[in-house]
């Protein structure tokens, strides 16, 4: 396999992995932790590395799996005295834990290979020349193969718990109610969220990390109902992020984790704006749209107050509906030239007088009120 | 400490760091204090993120380093972060959380390939950029120390001229719009000078661990005082004692990068106002308590004793411990809460395992009772 297709395919591998847990994270409106475990994994990698001396040893995935349950207890900690808000519990644990790596490394590990830059930003282009063989035999990019054993984790956990995690994210109380232990499940799950972003963190660095998690769950998010339509839809728009980055980087000859979370961004904008029902675009229109029907119906109404008696002359013009209806002049065109369509009213001279059509919907819109 | 002091003043390089890290410590631990009140603490970690692009940009349009051009750049785009997040959470249901992520994550992707894309242009005088993302406060030079002061200051006098209307505005924004003022507008400027105080520090502290500046400052002036006034300022001091910490104790010790030592410090801070603050603190909480504790141990052995007494004919009949212990809805033995009775003079012992009440006692006992049952006893 060519070195671009092997660091596509490892970029799509990162994408679907996390992608898995950032729908239950953007369901649970824990996106945030993403970002605070996905720093404070860094102490856990130093201390790892310090004592193994082995950037590749796998203890260094269980110490920063360790750095990202240790926030998620510190947190839980600091909002249960009550004394702060969980956002803030938050913004002050992370920090205070990515510091502590930051400073470690530059004490003690200056002349290593170990990075904050890597840490943060990644580089995938260098991914495919760390290999992994066995017996002199060549399996593949380690971090191919780090990420699909991590995948294969997280889909295993999440088609075996699937329907505790369903519950857990729509409605905790019932969860545990029923016995489900929803507190031992969330634990696993930030467990899972802290396997991926340090198996990610080498490829692709930790902020690449918090986009694959959120994005691609939250564009899915607007276009799905169901939470199994909600995953597939996340994972497409993953893996779709994932390609069409590479290419974008290869173009521009920048980061490729730099251009995947753009793309990222990209779709989840794209989506924003078009998607049917929830998109901005369809919002608007659908905003507009009831706000035109109400003007018909009030118009209609109007005339049909205003019928047969000595004032409709006056009350019944076109030019003074403005005034009565207090409306601007440009809703009041619409709504006419909306009632004229719909044969709501017609015109005579300047005075506009209610169809059969019309009156109906005024007498229903009456009782409706 | 007299050679730290002497070289604070005519050390150019330390005196410069601690000057600026202390001005941008005031400015975004005052701002932060508004945003904890507003539920807004992370978004000041998304501003933050969202600035880098803008950064990057700025340079890519004026080929630039001076700090006023890259400061309006990622105040710009910080600023569109910002208000993208609004416009997400307002009209669609992606929540809060998810929006800072994909603002966060997004803009600082795209800073990213903007900032990689520059370092491979041929003579491209980019070095310095990345300073932005970690910070470097050692590279501070007067020229920016005096940026950071001047919009500071502009920033504190903004927050001062407006003080009433944000503080209404955080503590109910419904009830300021029903009063007449532009609700919309006014959040608009607190985002606005939030952004300032966060972008100002970016060279500082960088782009990581700004949200730490905003956030902790605010969060360990919380504990110590329930008034908004005493609170701001408190943070702003909060904020510059860990700016001149973090720069003085990084140019003490080799190869201690400023940013994340003024956090450590700023982390420090928070620790013990948690743990310290009066009233609301974990220590004094633990005190109340026990003391709380102690005075219902105290009525309950009382009204035990008073019980048991109204049986006979006097108020003061004596009981022996043995039956106070079985009798009490307190928990262990009833004889240490009677020896501070006795300390009170409310008991006292008649020989070594009976006791009775004395005549304050009994009164005591009786406020209790009527305290407790709304009289009638």
């Amino acid at each position: 396999m060519s070195a671009s297709a092997e660091i596509q395919l490892i970029a799509v591998v990162v994408a679907v992995t996390c992608a898995l847990p950032g729908v239950f994270l953007v369901l649970q409106r824990m996106s945030m932790m993403s970002d605070a475990i996905s720093h404070a994994i860094l102490p856990g990698i130093v201390i790892a590395f310090f004592i193994t001396g082995d950037l590749s040893s796998p203890w260094i995935i269980l110490g920063a799996a360790a750095g990202g349950l240790l926030t998620v207890a510190l947190v839980e900690l600091l909002r249960k005295t009550g004394l702060l808000k969980e956002d803030a519990a938050i913004g002050i644990v992370f920090p205070a834990l990515f510091s502590v790596g930051v400073i470690l490394i530059a004490q003690y590990a200056g002349d290593v290979h170990l990075d904050i830059d890597a840490v943060l930003l990644g580089e995938l282009a260098f991914a495919p020349f760390d290999r992994i063989m066995v017996g002199g035999i060549d399996i593949g990019p380690r971090a191919l193969v780090v990420m699909g054993v991590i995948l294969a984790i997280n889909l295993g956990f999440i088609s075996v718990f699937f329907k505790e995690l369903k519950l857990i994210s729509f409605d905790r109380a019932l969860a545990g109610a029923l016995g489900f232990a929803p507190a031992l499940l969330h634990y696993v799950l930030m467990g899972l969220v802290s396997v991926t972003a340090v198996g990610a963190f080498d490829a692709v660095g930790s902020i690449l990390v918090v986009a694959l998690m959120v994005a691609p769950p939250a564009s899915a998010y607007l276009l799905t109902d169901g939470l199994k339509p909600m995953v597939v839809v996340s994972v497409l728009i993953g893996a779709a992020s994932a390609i069409s980055g590479y290419w974008l980087a290869h173009w521009l000859d920048a980061s490729i984790a730099g251009a995947m979370a753009s793309m990222t961004g990209v779709l989840f904008l794209t989506i924003l704006i078009t998607a049917p029902h929830r998109g901005l675009w369809s919002v608007r229109k659908r905003r507009s749209n009831q706000k035109l029907q109400f003007g018909r119906k009030m118009l209609v109404i109007h005339l049909y107050n205003h019928e047969g008696l000595p004032e409709a002359q006056q009350e019944c013009r076109m030019d003074h509906l403005e005034d009565h209806l207090r409306w601007d002049h440009t809703f009041a065109t619409r709504a006419i030239r909306s009632s004229l369509q719909n044969d709501y009213i017609k015109q005579q001279g300047p005075l506009l007088i209610l169809t059969e059509l019309g009156r109906d919907l005024a007498r229903t819109s009456l009782v409706e009120f | 400490m007299i050679d730290l002091f002497s070289d604070l003043f005519n050390d150019y390089t330390l005196r410069t760091v601690a000057l600026g890290s202390a001005l941008l410590g005031i400015t975004a631990g005052s701002l932060g204090g508004f945003a904890l009140l507003r539920r807004q603490s992370l978004l000041g970690d998304a501003i933050s993120h969202a600035a880098l692009p803008g950064i990057a940009i700025a340079f890519l349009i004026t080929g630039s380093k001076a700090p006023l051009v890259l400061i309006l750049g990622a105040g710009i785009a910080g600023w569109i972060g910002a208000a993208l997040i609004s416009i997400v959470t307002t009209r669609t249901r992606i929540k809060y959380d998810s929006a800072l992520g994909i603002m966060l994550s997004v803009f600082f992707g795209f800073g990213l390939v903007l900032l990689t894309y520059i370092q491979r242009q041929p003579d491209a005088n980019q070095a310095g950029l990345n300073s932005f993302l970690f910070g470097q406060a050692a590279a501070l030079v007067e020229q920016d120390v005096f940026v950071i002061f001047v919009i500071g200051t502009l920033v504190l006098l903004f927050m001062m001229v407006f003080w009433k209307e944000f503080k209404l505005l955080s503590f109910d924004s419904d009830f300021i719009g029903t009063l007449g003022f532009p609700v919309r507008l006014l959040d608009h400027l607190l985002t606005t000078l939030f952004v300032i105080a966060i972008v100002i520090g970016l060279q500082t502290v960088g782009v990581v661990l700004m949200s730490a500046m905003i956030i902790a400052p605010g969060a360990a002036a919380r504990q110590w005082t329930d008034r908004l006034g005493r609170m701001i300022i408190l943070a702003g001091i909060f904020g510059a004692i860990s700016g001149v910490g973090g720069a003085i104790t990084s140019s003490l010790i080799p190869a201690l990068p400023t940013g994340p030592t003024i956090v450590l410090i700023v982390s420090i801070i928070v620790m013990i106002s948690l743990l310290f603050a009066p009233n609301r603190g974990l220590v004094f909480r633990k005190i109340r308590d026990w003391q709380a504790g102690k005075r219902l141990r105290v009525d309950a052995v009382l009204v035990d004793l008073y019980t048991l007494a109204s049986q006979h004919a006097s108020a003061e009949y004596p009981h022996s411990e043995r039956v106070l212990d079985v009798m009490s809805t307190i928990s262990g033995p009833a004889r240490r809460t009677l020896k501070v009775l006795n300390d009170l003079e409310l008991a006292k012992p008649i020989d070594s395992t009976h006791w009775s009440l004395t005549p304050e006692g009994v009164l005591r006992a009786e406020r209790v009772i009527e305290r407790q049952f709304g009289g009638g006893s």
